[in-house]
């Protein structure tokens, strides 16, 4: 008998969802968050496509900040390229929204536990049968017949249960972002800057958080962040433009944009979320991706200890519908994220100055793939991939 | 050897997330080198967003 069916380790919308998934489908089910908050510290733009959400919620008011309908992409010469669509996304509360996450895991039946800090998993030859953990500087262990390891980029947790998951310099994005106030910023609109003037290898984003605030950050990739970093170079931003801006709060943290990883099962073990790289690499979203990823994991658990077989074969449907829904279009634009970075600032131009000749009612992420897919051929069958459906 | 600036880290993990050796111990706020697992590769420098990282060895100068 283990104290758990079903331990999660990280309390983001990966780890609710999963934990909510595996209580729902009558697992007994533990949730463990390190700090002492659920929902807090924020690391993330907060920008998250509508119709993915609506997926998984109906989002209660409070924890939108801000309804998106305009889309502005910026090219290095600052050509702005305008397109838009009916609530197309939020920017949203993640504080607000992260705690509404884990509150749905708990009615779903799973307990939840705070400040509690894995520092190991306990084995059986190959296989995860439960957790070391730090509470209040107690050290405590439970067992349990499924560890999901939802811990963020750091992904710790999957490197104990001897998993590869670190990611590659070439694969992780460093961001920097900054909540500001004071600044006069159209609070429909998400603003994102390409090239490698701000951000080589990502990009820089404006997001609107309501009443004269945003959130204005980057994400380079890591290899161009050695000797001026994002942080760096968001505040010669904002001071370049937004001088009056007050900054109300500041927060760094690793996107891995790499592809998701091949193995995020073993005996008793599920990796998902950012944990399990599914962070999309061309967006650098990974609520939606993780929240994905976290049920898939949840439901398959459950099932797999109601047949009661929790081996590698036995969870061996996880990555199956993870590729069949996400991972499929994971990996599409995963190669067109490769052929993003070797697009010229010139090139960028080009496009630019191309697309703004389109009425902006034909506009759309789409038509601009396709547009850039002019100047990389070898793009077209990746985007068509990635969009088919959308 | 990798050195972390006093009171600057924001514990972000994006260090522990590439580091290939598992050699970064990072708490809620408590962030060390294990120097006896560390390769000095300093892909954590790099990555760093806020330069909270950096090393005793001399810097080396860029040849293009």
């Amino acid at each position: 008998m283990t104290d758990y069916d079903v331990i999660v380790v990280g309390g983001g919308p990966a780890g609710s969802m999963a934990a909510e998934a595996a209580a729902k489908g009558g697992a007994k089910t533990l949730l463990l968050e390190k700090d002492r908050d659920i929902g807090y510290p924020v690391r993330c733009g907060e920008g998250v496509g509508a119709k993915a959400l609506k997926q998984f919620m109906n989002p209660d008011p409070g924890m939108i900040a801000a309804t998106i309908s305009k889309v502005r992409m910026r090219s290095p010469d600052n050509t702005c390229v305008d397109f838009g669509q009916e609530e197309a996304g939020y920017i949203l509360h993640r504080r607000i929204f992260d705690v509404a996450l884990a509150n749905r895991a708990s009615k779903a039946g799973a307990e939840i536990q705070t400040r509690a800090y894995v520092d190991g998993l306990l084995m059986e030859d190959e296989a995860v049968t439960g957790v070391k953990y730090q509470y209040m500087g107690q050290h405590r262990h439970l067992t349990s017949k499924i560890v999901i390891a939802a811990d963020g980029v750091e992904s710790r947790v999957g490197r104990m249960a001897g998993l590869r998951t670190s990611t590659k310099l070439k694969d992780m994005e460093s961001g920097y972002q900054v909540t500001v106030g004071n600044i006069d910023v159209d609070q429909e609109m998400i603003d994102f800057y390409v090239g490698d003037n701000w951000a080589p290898g990502g990009y820089l984003w404006i997001f609107p958080k309501g009443d004269g605030m945003a959130n204005i950050g980057l994400g380079i990739l890591g290899i161009y962040s050695r000797y001026d970093s994002a942080h760096d170079r968001t505040h010669s931003f904002i001071k370049k433009y937004f001088p009056k801006a007050t900054i109300l709060a500041s927060v760094c943290g690793g996107i891995p944009v790499g592809k998701t990883l091949k193995k995020m099962t073993s005996h008793g073990f599920m990796l998902t979320g950012d944990a399990a790289h599914m962070v999309n690499p061309v967006t650098g979203g990974g609520i939606i991706t993780g929240m994905q990823g976290g049920q898939i994991a949840g439901e398959v658990a459950a099932l797999a200890i109601q047949k009661g077989n929790v081996s590698e074969k036995g969870l061996e449907d996880y990555p199956i519908r993870w590729h069949r829904t996400e991972g499929k279009t994971h990996e599409a634009f995963y190669r067109i994220s490769q052929t993003i970075d070797t697009i010229t600032d010139e090139q960028l131009n080009k496009i630019a100055h191309r697309l703004v000749k389109t009425p902006s009612s034909e506009l759309s992420l789409l038509k601009i793939f396709t547009t850039v897919a002019r100047e990389k051929p070898k793009m077209l069958l990746d985007v068509t991939r990635a969009f088919a459906g959308v | 050897m990798i050195l972390v600036k006093d009171n600057r880290c924001d514990f972000c993990g994006t260090c522990v997330a590439v580091c290939p050796v598992d050699a970064i111990e990072l708490r809620e706020a408590d962030i060390s080198i294990i120097h006896d697992t560390c390769i000095d590769c300093d892909i954590c420098i790099w990555v760093c967003p806020i330069d909270v990282l950096t090393s005793d060895k001399p810097v080396e100068v860029e040849n293009d």
